[in-house]
């Protein structure tokens, strides 16, 4: 069987593949060239994209004179760990550091469960009311209260200066939302039907058969959460005033926020104290960024299956 | 079902008598799936809560744009004062320059970062070679997961004066440039770290939409004498047209708010004349000048705009290439 297999395979396969040659591949001159700059602006984009991270990360090991003196471009100049050692041994640094993964965390955590919920229950055809839990949901995609009368809201309920403010006002991301939404819609009926005549409880069956068949796409769930929780500033930079509730975003935020305070004073002339800043921000932006960079190889697949389910059915 | 149909008529018998069947039945319907689904009702309480609470009551308290607020004093405002903060900001000039502001950088980041991801995105669908494909998209998403400070600090290190733009026009025989701190500059910078952030992201879900034009109208166009480029023309892009509407009208959506974050990050009051935009004028109103209800009054303003220009575009869209997010 298995050596008739490939045998009887080989003549049929043969016909369609020198069709497909005779078809489309025979490349004109015009599309050779086009293939030629095609690949040169491809390579550009690479090139371009990458820069900007070569170039932080040459600066962060540099010297500072270098740096002054505008030599340092791809390569290290007078190869140093000096701004390391000095970033990393400010304790504020390392708090704010924490406080980044504790926010993430738990942010992470609240969003995950709320989603799930809402999704699931948003999945059920045969709901009523359905409709409206949608709406509920979609209408603040596309309208907000704004700005000022969030922060009235934050202020008057007293998480000022605590991590809810931070973890709790973007719990459900409606997109995340529409995202888990259809993916539970395109599970089969039958099983939880199956279920609920095995007497299984609603709470039963998302627990005991959905969220197991669920395990892909929570983990991209997850993902975004967390990397979007990570990266985020605005709201710890908003509601939290004291400087050891920090998010590392933050503290990286006041670091060059304090640099271009002091260029726009002292106009263009820069002053030793803001160059000698100059390397403390590209470590500081080199180690908030190196996590990231560390998981990204693993996690993108995940975020273009997720970007693509939401795309497909939301 | 039979108990259901033989249930006496509720206990209020004027309004049973005034709507007599319809409503009766819809309540009593409504009773049985709460008794059926209760538990899934349940699951939703939370998120319902947090929507109510974090997005549905700011929307209610912008009453303040229509009041008069005090910090420390009613969330709601002290009394009402009408349209008076909607006349205050419509006769301020700054608010025109900011509105101006917000349309320009809205309109360049909608002409360079729409189009460009499809280009990109039809660019890599030409290349034979999976394995340069893979790594041009791994690399060209890699900034998308970057935080905006960490752009914002990016951008600030490269066009400092000892920065590599700087050293390049130098090379090139210029003067140096303090980009961040020139009003003519801030518009490119703006736009094209947007790009630089935004583009290969953008193309996933076109990359999506290319695998899924049947190759049959592809050979179609080829018996017809269709080359590469009318092929594309003709097959491509019809192709991929829902994607290009729908992520066209989800742009518009975002138009007024044009990145906010952002350009707080990168403005100072040196290229405030053309940096500043509503978003960051509401923002420096409520928190460095304490105008709630003015700043309030603006960000209601801008929010409706916002609304409308969604609801706009997907109505043209749906009326003219029949494609819409709803």
């Amino acid at each position: 069987m298995v050596t008739v297999a490939p045998g009887t395979a080989g003549p049929k396969t043969t016909p369609p593949v020198r069709a497909r040659r005779s078809r489309g591949i025979r490349p004109t001159r015009g599309y050779r060239v086009f293939q030629a700059v095609n690949g040169v602006v491809l390579t550009l984009v690479v090139i371009v994209t990458l820069y900007p991270f070569v170039n932080i990360v040459a600066r962060s090991l540099s010297d500072e004179a270098p740096i002054i003196a505008g030599k340092v471009n791809l390569v290290p100049q007078g190869f140093n760990l000096t701004a390391y050692r000095l970033v990393m041994s400010d304790p504020m640094f390392w708090t704010n550091y924490r406080n980044t993964v504790v926010y993430t965390v738990v942010a992470t955590a609240i969003s995950i469960v709320l989603t799930t919920c809402y999704a699931y229950v948003l999945s059920k055809h045969q709901l009523r009311g359905r409709g409206v839990l949608v709406g509920i949901a979609v209408f603040t995609m596309f309208f907000s209260g704004g700005l000022i009368p969030n922060y009235v809201l934050i202020t008057s309920l007293g998480m000022k200066n605590s991590i809810w403010a931070v973890v709790l006002p973007n719990a459900i991301n409606v997109f995340n939302l529409l995202v888990m939404k259809a993916f539970f819609e395109s599970l089969p009926v039958e099983l939880e039907e199956a279920a609920a005549v095995d007497g299984l409880s609603t709470y039963g069956t998302l627990l005991r058969i959905v969220l197991p068949l669920s395990k892909a796409i929570i983990a991209t769930m997850l993902l975004f959460y967390a990397v979007s929780f990570w990266n985020s500033w605005f709201t710890a930079f908003l509601y939290l005033d004291q400087q050891d509730l920090l998010p590392v975003t933050v503290y990286l935020r006041n670091l060059i926020a304090g640099a271009t305070g002091a260029q726009s004073a002292g106009g263009v002339a820069e002053s030793d104290a803001v160059q000698a800043a100059a390397t403390i921000q590209a470590v500081t932006i080199v180690l908030t960024t190196l996590p990231i960079l560390a998981v990204y190889p693993f996690i993108q697949r995940f975020f273009v299956s997720g970007v693509m389910l939401g795309a497909v059915k939301g | 079902m039979t108990s259901e149909t033989l249930r006496p008529p509720p206990a209020t018998p004027g309004q049973a008598a005034a709507n007599p069947a319809p409503r009766r039945r819809r309540r009593r319907s409504w009773r049985r799936s709460l008794r059926r689904d209760w538990q899934l009702y349940s699951l939703a309480v939370v998120p319902l809560l947090f929507f109510l609470v974090f997005r549905y009551l700011p929307m209610i308290g912008n009453v303040i744009a229509f009041r008069r607020f005090s910090p420390g004093g009613s969330v709601f405002g002290e009394y009402w004062v009408g349209l008076r903060y909607f006349r205050l900001f419509l006769a301020d000039p700054t608010f025109w320059q900011v509105f101006t502001n917000t349309l320009v950088l809205g309109t360049l980041t909608l002409l360079f970062c729409f189009p460009l991801p499809i280009v990109l995105a039809l660019l890599l669908n030409e290349v034979r070679a999976r394995r340069l494909k893979r790594f041009v998209q791994s690399v060209s998403y890699l900034p998308h997961f970057l935080s905006i400070v960490i752009v914002a600090a990016m951008v600030m290190q490269l066009l400092s004066m000892d920065g590599s733009v700087n050293q390049l026009v130098r090379g090139l025989g210029g003067e140096g440039v303090p980009f961040l701190q020139q009003p003519g500059w801030f518009r490119a910078i703006y736009v094209s770290s947007e790009v630089w952030q935004t583009v290969g992201w953008g193309t996933i879900l076109y990359l999506a939409a290319l695998t899924t034009i049947d190759e049959n109208l592809y050979e179609a166009a080829r018996i017809d004498g269709a080359n590469r480029w009318r092929q594309t023309w003709h097959v491509t892009l019809p192709g991929i047209r829902p994607t290009m509407v729908t992520l066209l009208i989800l742009n518009i959506g975002t138009f007024m708010a044009v990145g906010f974050e952002k350009i707080l990050l990168l403005y100072n009051p040196l290229t405030y004349p053309t940096a500043d935009v509503i978003s960051t004028y509401l923002f420096r109103l409520g928190f460095e000048s304490s105008n709630f209800s003015y700043a309030a009054a603006i960000g209601l303003f801008e929010a409706v705009i916002g609304l409308i220009l969604v609801l706009g575009a997907n109505t043209i869209s749906r009326r003219t290439v029949g494609t819409s997010l709803w």
